[in-house]
């Protein structure tokens, strides 16, 4: 996968504010990115491979692993806060799936988000939009996240 | 094909321990992507407050789909894993997976329904230490699509 960069800021609650944008996250995914990501994750869905079974079963192409997408969503809030520990609680649904061309180039995630709300107990839940394309990858992605 | 749902409510222990490896860590990190040093560096993980590196939030995913698998794969369930694909997932997190964790767990299966020619299960799986130290629950909604309707493609 492509690193387009992050940032390191290191947030703490009491000057966050609801609506803040967090840097957004840019990355390719190629399908040796798959491939890697099978052998790391021992995920070997032949949809995440194999063109021919993913159009066999109705999808347009081979397809990202959701949990790859998932990964790559939580870095915003990861890069965000610099200690992935931060996180406490996340969550998506996956709602398009992400198709992965046979070319050099693959495919472009890009995940946006803002904090959405301040809950107690210096956590803030930051609402995440993942888009490939025109289209949102993930629904309800959220994280609760502790912040010092 | 509808799934039996008189799996709903029945319980795995895991198989086997899962020992975290501090380069299996720095493996799926790369896969996905992710250059944050406290999944490579120790200095860097202590630095942070942890004891030794840490795993991405995600890296549960490994060992809770490897428990999942005693269930969506006992024929049973009558369950096409062909046609499956990842509905949804969320993990609550106690504290973060790290090298040297020797991880066990429980799955259970919350619900199994029919929706729109899906066929969906719900399962949580509880995972803790060898000790019973909890780490992570983590949920994870999967789709068979287009399975529960006979002839539907």
């Amino acid at each position: 996968m492509t690193d387009a960069g992050g940032t390191n800021s290191i947030p703490d609650y009491d000057s966050v504010v609801e609506g803040t944008e967090l840097p957004e996250v840019r990355t390719r995914v190629s399908r040796a990115d798959l491939i890697r990501y099978c052998g790391a994750s021992g995920d070997f869905n032949v949809i995440h491979w194999n063109e021919r079974s993913a159009r066999s079963v109705g999808l347009p192409d081979v397809i990202a692993h959701g949990m790859l997408t998932m990964a790559t969503a939580v870095r915003i809030v990861t890069d965000w806060t610099g200690d992935p520990s931060a996180v406490a609680e996340f969550a998506v649904r996956f709602s398009r799936p992400v198709p992965v061309p046979d070319d050099d180039e693959g495919s472009e995630l890009v995940i946006s988000a803002r904090v959405a709300k301040k809950l107690p107990d210096s956590r803030v839940r930051v609402d995440i939009v993942a888009r490939c394309g025109p289209d949102k990858v993930l629904s309800m992605a959220r994280a609760v996240v502790v912040l010092p | 094909m509808a799934l039996d749902p008189s799996f709903i409510g029945r319980t795995y222990p895991a198989a086997e321990v899962y020992e975290v490896g501090r380069e299996k860590i720095r493996e799926f990190a790369d896969a996905i992507g992710d250059p944050n040093p406290v999944y490579r560096d120790r200095d860097a993980a202590r630095t942070a407050g942890h004891p030794d590196v840490i795993a991405p939030p995600t890296f549960p995913i490994i060992l809770t789909a490897r428990m999942g698998e005693q269930v969506i794969f006992d024929p049973a369930l009558g369950l096409d894993y062909t046609k499956v694909v990842h509905g949804q997932q969320r993990f609550v997190v106690t504290r973060p997976v790290r090298a040297g964790d020797r991880l066990t767990g429980v799955l259970t299966v919350d619900n199994i329904q029919s929706a729109a020619g899906n066929d969906l299960i719900s399962t949580r799986v509880d995972v803790t230490t060898e000790s019973g130290e909890p780490v992570v629950i983590a949920y994870s909604l999967l789709v068979a699509r287009g399975t529960s309707v006979e002839g539907r493609s």
